[in-house]
Formats: structure tokens, sequence, C-alpha cells
């Protein structure tokens, strides 16, 4: 098992209190598996995937375990995390197009990442073209400036860097989103190439748009609030999804391939709960179609079977 | 890179070209005849003032046309022809200014630089801790707070008077004469090191507010987010980020640079040191116009060039404004 | 909007550097408004015998001719706190006024107005003032506020350049220019309230800095030639050599007071940075 998460809790310290982001997350990735991780923009998917590897305040550990490879992540030592990053687990972040110093050559800023993990750039440089060619770029790149590259070649770039050292996790975080149709499927391709050529062994690809999982997961995790509602294989989860959560968000997408906006679901009236003080029992309740009294007692997280897991207490009666 | 200069390289003409004008509108446009203000301010015994009256009477040459006037200032200002000093008659102001500025290079040069490499580094240091931030920070500010002349005051209070370890006044002992010997050399080291401390001081203070601003807002960057992700060490991504905050305090220097001239004027004041600042009190409290005129058109011309400098280090250093790239623009 | 206005208020009363900040210039301008009741000369007057230290006759001591020094510092305090004023409002409006035009109007009107503040930039206020104080005969504390106002500018003009080209973008300005809106008007109704907080702290800044300008003028002689001000309370200090004699109480005052209050505003610039800027506000 590459990643194996136990009842994480990560909350965000505000002047007005905690904010529950990720409050008792537990699931696993499979070697060689992509598992895509979706839901509306706050419902903390992206808060658990920075976590995973660069968890600081205002974010605050509250309890939970990692193991990375069986081995124990210590995610909330920012110290004896260091060794862990890159190596480890390592991210795609979402802001990868300026995720590289606009005044430092890409070679440099290669070679001084790598010298502080025991890699030279000068050893590696056959390697790292062979990378480049992968994701499109030409080696030129190395011997210029972020600032020469454009925002989508800048991505690239940072997806062949973050991924030289072979991480056992790739975090893809939102890289979809900026990107036009066909840059979004480039991009998309590229994820499965490297988990084919085993560059890295398994990958959380977190976006807000279903349709892309569709042509990349292996398997879907739906989060909401902070909690995660369902999870199954793609085909399942598209094709017969069994939350009331899941279900609108599957019908609210006009077609398998078309992007939806980032904003609160058309589909779905009303607006989730505010994660200061999520109110108590199922965090859907609000908005769901078909809660009931039932429903203001928390759903355990369900296997309905092997790899199908969904919390609610609706899912064999609505299952008709 | 080309275009950049030339932009930087027409602006400083267009400067000049302004700062000339003004030295020649105003003494010809202002209400009353200037020779007689002139005579009037300046304070000098009578036998100078007939030699002075048909001096001036030549050069402002009023029954001129004004654009022949205005082009025969231009001529004998690139003739270096400043006119003749009341104050010192009759020696040339160009003369003059010209025996005070190696005075003002040796005291500005080491100050401005100094100050502004030890201010980034101190600031980029106290940002490291917050705590050690919090209690530095008023420190910076108070420094920078404080006029010029005011901490020359002090420094020659405590150190001239109170402590009497340096000399306060001149460039060197009156029983010297400038020579290259190690003994004028150590005199002129102690005449200098009160003036240079003063300048040193308050810009220090200014610089270590402006790099730990801006070192802040390059370590919450994106860039140095990613970084900390990848594991790479605190010291790596300081250094990263000092490089990005220097760009700016290289264009703030700059900027800064008429604050400090001004500065340095009132600090020689104060020491009586023989730089241009010095010269132009005297200047003023003698009513010597054309001592002024010079020393402006000194000010200026030196604050250009050392603009100009400033700009070729900085597409030196700013691949952006290196390749042609939208940087800092004008 | 109410509950942002008082959550602004509930940051101003706890930032503690607002409070030292608001609190030093508060005391000097109460000394500047009612000091001059108290003090029993007039600044220039001969008080007394002078080099007199500072006893209970004379507060603050007297100079080298009998002059009052406690005198000379409060009403001293009050041009300081005009020049502040005044030559900071004007900086403050001429600097938006053109930063707001330039970044709004952008093509040439932008060129040409940068390239005016660019020039104005590079020359030493201090310079300008040379030539103009040369043939001026007379000049008064309100006219030294003025020049200084109408060359302290280029700064804000270029900051608040790159501000509005920022605001320029967003949403509802876009719809102020669809509906047909003047772009004074634009300027005014649209950019200016979203700018407020950033005019406010320029404002604070230009009034620090003009009242550092006025000392060094004064200093080297180009203040005003009526009339009393720190700055050339320091200048006659140290032409009459009140430091080698060693009367600290003419020369050590001034500068206290401008360090003090140029200090403070500096420090309320920063408290109210972390106020309206929820990023910077401390845990």
């Amino acid at each position: 098992m590459a990643l194996k998460i136990k009842d994480l809790r990560i909350y965000y310290q505000t002047l007005r209190g905690d904010v529950k982001a990720v409050d008792g997350i537990s699931f696993q990735v499979k070697d060689g598996e992509i598992m895509g991780l979706a839901g509306e923009s706050g419902c903390g998917k992206s808060t658990l995937s920075n976590a995973l590897i660069l968890l600081k305040p205002p974010m605050k550990y509250i309890s939970g375990e990692v193991f990375l490879n069986d081995k124990k992540l210590p995610i909330d030592n920012y110290e004896a995390m260091r060794a862990n990053r890159f190596r480890g687990v390592s991210i795609i972040p979402q802001y990868a197009m300026n995720a590289l110093n606009p005044i430092r050559k890409l070679k440099q800023i290669i070679s001084d990442l790598l010298e502080h993990h025991g890699e030279s750039f000068v050893k590696m440089r056959d390697m790292i073209e062979e990378r480049l060619k992968l994701v499109e770029l030409d080696e030129k790149v190395l011997d210029l400036y972020p600032i020469e590259l454009s925002g989508g070649m800048n991505q690239r770039m940072v997806m062949v860097i973050s991924t030289l050292l072979n991480p056992s996790l790739l975090l893809a975080d939102e890289i979809t989103s900026a990107l036009d149709v066909s840059s979004q499927k480039a991009v998309s391709k590229m994820i499965v190439e490297f988990r084919d050529r085993k560059i890295v062994r398994s990958v959380i690809f977190v976006t807000h748009d279903i349709s892309i999982l569709y042509q990349v997961a292996d398997s879907i995790m739906i989060m909401y609030t902070g909690k995660q509602v369902e999870r199954a294989p793609t085909e399942t989860i598209v094709k017969n999804p069994l939350h009331p959560y899941t279900k609108l968000l599957i019908s609210s997408l006009p077609e398998v391939g078309i992007k939806y906006s980032q904003a609160p679901l058309k589909g779905i009236p009303g607006r989730p709960p505010e994660l200061l003080n999520p109110p108590e029992g199922c965090r859907f309740k609000d908005r769901c179609p078909v809660a009931s009294e039932k429903c203001d007692e928390e759903p355990p997280l369900v296997e309905i079977e092997p790899g199908h897991q969904v919390a609610c207490w609706k899912v064999g009666a609505i299952d008709d | 890179m080309g275009k950049y200069l030339k932009r930087k390289i027409i602006i400083y003409l267009l400067t000049f070209f302004f700062a000339v004008t003004i030295d020649w509108v105003i003494p010809r446009f202002m209400p009353g005849d200037p020779i007689r203000t002139l005579l009037s301010r300046a304070a000098m015994r009578t036998e100078a003032m007939d030699l002075l009256y048909n001096y001036y009477n030549k050069v402002f040459s009023l029954d001129l046309p004004l654009w022949k006037q205005y082009v025969n200032f231009w001529v004998s200002l690139f003739k270096g022809d400043l006119g003749t000093s009341v104050y010192l008659f009759p020696s040339p102001v160009f003369e003059v200014i010209k025996r005070a500025v190696p005075y003002d290079i040796l005291l500005l040069v080491p100050a401005i630089l100094l100050s502004w490499i030890a201010g980034n580094k101190f600031g980029a240091f106290a940002a490291r801790k917050k705590r050690l931030d919090n209690t530095i920070l008023p420190i910076w500010y108070v420094i920078t707070a404080t006029p010029y002349m005011w901490l020359g005051i002090l420094l020659a209070w405590v150190f001239g008077v109170v402590l009497g370890i340096f000399p306060i006044s001149g460039a060197y002992s009156f029983s010297m004469s400038p020579s290259l010997s190690w003994e004028f050399i150590w005199d002129y080291l102690k005449h200098w090191i009160l003036p240079f401390g003063s300048l040193f001081i308050v810009q220090l203070g200014g610089w270590a507010i402006g790099m730990r601003n801006m070192i802040i807002y390059e370590l919450e960057s994106e860039y140095s987010r990613y970084m900390e992700a990848m594991g790479a060490p605190a010291k790596l991504i300081r250094k990263y980020a000092f490089r990005n905050a220097v760009l700016p305090q290289i264009t703030g220097l700059a900027l800064q640079l008429g604050v400090i001239v001004a500065g340095a004027l009132a600090t020689e004041v104060v020491f009586s040191y023989p730089g241009i600042g010095y010269l132009l009190l005297q200047g003023i409290l003698n009513g010597d116009y054309f001592l002024i005129q010079g020393c402006f058109l000194f000010i200026i011309l030196g604050v250009l060039i050392a603009n100009f400098f400033i700009d070729i280090i900085y597409v030196i250093v700013d691949p952006r404004v290196r390749r042609g790239m939208s940087g800092e623009t004008a | 909007m109410k509950f942002r206005k008082s959550e602004i208020l509930f940051f101003a009363l706890r930032n503690t550097k607002l409070r030292i900040g608001v609190f030093i210039v508060a005391l000097f301008a109460f000394l500047a408004i009612f000091g001059p009741y108290f003090a029993k000369y007039e600044p220039q007057d001969f008080a007394g015998p002078g080099y007199n230290p500072p006893s209970g006759e004379y507060w603050l001591g007297t100079t080298t001719f009998g002059r009052d020094v406690f005198s000379q510092f409060v009403y001293g305090l009050r041009s300081t706190f005009l020049v502040g004023f005044v030559g900071g409002s004007i900086a403050t409006f001429i600097g938006l006024f053109v930063g707001f035009l330039s970044g709004y109007k952008g093509g040439l009107a932008d060129e040409l107005l940068m390239m005016f503040t660019n020039i104005v930039l590079v020359i030493p206020t201090m310079a300008l003032l040379i030539i103009l104080a040369a043939y001026l005969k007379y000049r008064g504390v309100f006219l030294e506020s003025v020049f200084i106002g109408f060359t302290a500018w280029p700064w804000t003009a270029r900051a608040v350049r790159s501000q509005t080209l920022s605001l320029k973008t967003r949403e509802f300005v876009n719809l102020a220019r669809i509906t047909g809106m003047k772009p004074l008007k634009i300027i005014v109704v649209e950019i200016l309230p979203n700018m407020l907080s950033y005019v406010f702290m320029v404002f604070i800044l230009q009034f620090g800095g003009a009242i550092l300008t006025a000392a060094t003028l004064d200093f080297i002689g180009l203040g005003p030639t009526q009339g009393i001000s720190l700055g050339l309370m320091m200048q006659q200090a140290v032409l009459w050599n009140a430091i080698q004699l060693g009367m600290w109480w003419w020369a050590v005052p001034p500068g206290i007071a401008i360090t003090a209050i140029v200090g403070a505003m500096y420090f309320m610039n920063t408290g109210l940075d972390e106020v309206f800027n929820p990023k910077l506000r401390e845990m």
C-alpha cells in the first residue's frame, strides 16, 4: 500500500476559531493508483493534500496517522518531514505557474533543489532532458529564466522538477484549473504517463472537475465540508454513485469532458455549511433532497462492496 | 535592455535641461532687477562692489534678446564657466566647487554603499525571527526618523565635546595641508569618521526597514513555498528571497539619492566639512548667487550620474530588464 | 460592510504600534497647541542672561543671546506641525491626482505624466529650493510647506499609479465604465474608496517626510526668514557653537521632538498596515 491515512484531522487556526477543514479522513492509495480527490472549493481537498507535504501555520495538526510505504510519515513534525519531501511525497502545486523564482535560471533552481537531497544536476542531466521531452519541453529551457517561459511551460517545468526524485506519492493540486481544454488533456495524459513509466508510484489528483478525473483517475474520493462522502472506482462513481451529494454532483455535469465553473454548484441548491461550527450529524443534510431525522446523527463510512465506501444513512433506501 | 537604458538616458537629459533652464529662468523672471537684488544681498566690501556690478552686467547681458541670453548661458556652461564667486572673490565658482567635490565623494560614496549593504544584511537578518523583528523594528524606525544633522549634533557633542575623542570641525587640522602622508591620512580619517557615522547610521535604518518588508513579502511568495515543499533548507530559501528583495532596494537607492544628498549637505554644515553643503550654506549666508547656482548644478549632475550607474547595475542584476522583459518600468 | 468597519476599529484599538504612535504624536500636538500659552516669553525676545542651563525660570535654558529655548521650542513645534500638515496634504493630493490619472488614462497621458514625475523625482527638493531661496527675500513657514508639497509627491504618484493599474482591471470598475461614467467620477466613486486606507497611510508618510525635509532645509539656511522652527533652532545652535560650548539644551531638544514625531508617524503607518491588511496581523 503506497499511502494509508487514518482518521486525519487538520484544522485552520483563525481568530474566530478553528476551521475544521479536514475532519477525520481515512483512506488508502494503492501502488500504481491514481486517486482523484474531488469536491466543491472549500471542501478541504487542497488542505488535505497540502498537509501531506507541508503542514505549517495557520494549518494545525489535530490527530491521525499517515503511512507512506508502511512507514509512518511525520507530517506534524516540520523538520523531520524535510527528508521526506520531494523524494517521499512531492507536489505539483496549484500555483505551479508561479512556483519558480523568476530571476533564477532553471538549471540553477534545479541544481539547488537537488543538492540538498544529495543529488547532482550534472549527473542527472541526461535524465532531466529525457523527462523534459516527456512534457514536450526543449532542453534549452534549462538555460532560461522562468519569466521567459509561458505559464503553461512553467507548469510543465514544475511537473518535471517535482518528479525528479521519483516520489512515492505525487500530489497534483488543481493542475488543470487554469488551462484550456486541450492543455487539460495533455497535462492529464502526462500524469498518467508518469505513473505508467513508474516515475511516480501513486498520485492524488486533486480537482473540482470530475470530468477530468474520468480520464485520469483509477478511483475517486468525494469530499464535502471536511468529510469524505464516497469513495469508489471511477467507473462506479460516474455510472452508479450512491451518496446523494455525489449523485447531484455527477448529474450537474452537463456532459463528461466539459468543465463546469468552480462556483457553488448550480444543480445543488443552498451553500455548504460554515466549517467553523459545522452542524451535528450529516453535513449535507440541509441541502439533501432525501434528508430525514436520522441524518442528525453522523453517518459512518460503510463499505458497500469492495473498494466502494459511502457515508449516508439513506444509501439502501434511495438505491432503487 | 537597450530600450530601458535609452528611456532612462532621455529622462536624465531632460532633467538636466529642465534644471539648467530653471537656473536661468529664476533670476530673470523674478520681480525686480536681478543685479540689484544680488548686489543688495551680497555682503562685501565696497571696492569689490563696483567690480562686481560691471561683472554682473556683462554676465547677465540683459540688453540682449532673451533667446540669445539663453543660448549664451548654455555656451558658457559647456565652457565650464559658472561665474565668479562673491564669497571667495574673485575665484571662479567652478574652481571653488572643484576643490570641494573630492571631499563630498570620499564622504558620500562610502556612507551610501556601506549603509546600503549593511542595512540590507541587518534587515534580512532581523526578519528571520518574529521576536527579534519585534524588538529591533522600533529601533530602525527611530533611526530613520532622525534628522541627519541632529544625529551629527549628538555625535559631535558626545564624541567631540564630552568624550573629546574626535575633532568636530573641518576635514583636517588647521596645522596640516593636504598631502599623501600617513600623518595627513590619519588626521583626515579622524575628521571623517563622525560625519560618515551620522550619514551611515540614519540611512542604515531606512535600508533595514526596506529590506525587512521586502524579504517578508518574498518569503511568503509562491516560489518560496514551493521550495519549502520540496524540502529545501531555510538557508537556501532565504538566499533566494534575499536576491529578489534586493532588486527593489536598488531602485530605492536611486529614489533616495535626493534625500541622502540633502542630508549630506546638512551633515557637512554641522561639521564645517568643506564639501558642497558647506559651500552652499556660505553662498546662502553671503548672497553669493553664482556659487549657489553652481552648487545646484553640481548636485543635480552628481545625482544624475549616480542614477545612471545604478541603472546600469540594475540592468546587470535583473534578468527581466536584461532580457527585455517588462521589469521595473521607467 | 458594517462588520468590516467594526472589525477594523477593533484591530485599530488593540494594535500596540498604532497606539504608541498616536500617543506620541498627540503628546507633541498638545504641546504645540497649548505650549505657547505657557511660554513666558516670545521666541525672539531677550528673556534674560545668555548661556543659562534649564531652570525653574527658563525651562529649557536660554540661548547665547538670552532667548528662552522653551518658547522657541513650542512655537517651533507649531511650525513643524504646520509644515507636516500643509506639505503632506499637498504632496498627497498631487501624488494621488497624478498617479490616478496616469494609471487610469494610460497611453500618452501616462507616458508624459510619468516622464514628468521621474524628472521631479530626480531633482532633489532642496536643490529647487536653493535657487528659489536665493531670490525670495522673505519666506514664511507656509510658503516653505507649499514648496515641499510641490516637490515631494513623485513617489506617491508612482505608487498610486501601480495601485490604480491593478484596481482598474477589477470587475466593478469595468461595470462603471460600461455604464458610461466619466473617468474622474470613476476614480472618485469607485477607485478612491477602495484605496482609502492606502491614501491615509500615504498621507502619514508624507506628513513625516515633510517635517524631515523642512528641518533639513531650515538647517542649511533655506528655511523661513521670519518665525521660528525646530530646524532653525538647530541651525542657530550650530552656527553659534552650542555644541562646542556644551549647550546641549539648545541643540538637543529640537531634534528629539522631530525624531519622536516622525518616528511615531512611521510607527502609526506600520500599525495601520497591520490593521488594514489582515495577512500582517499577528495571530
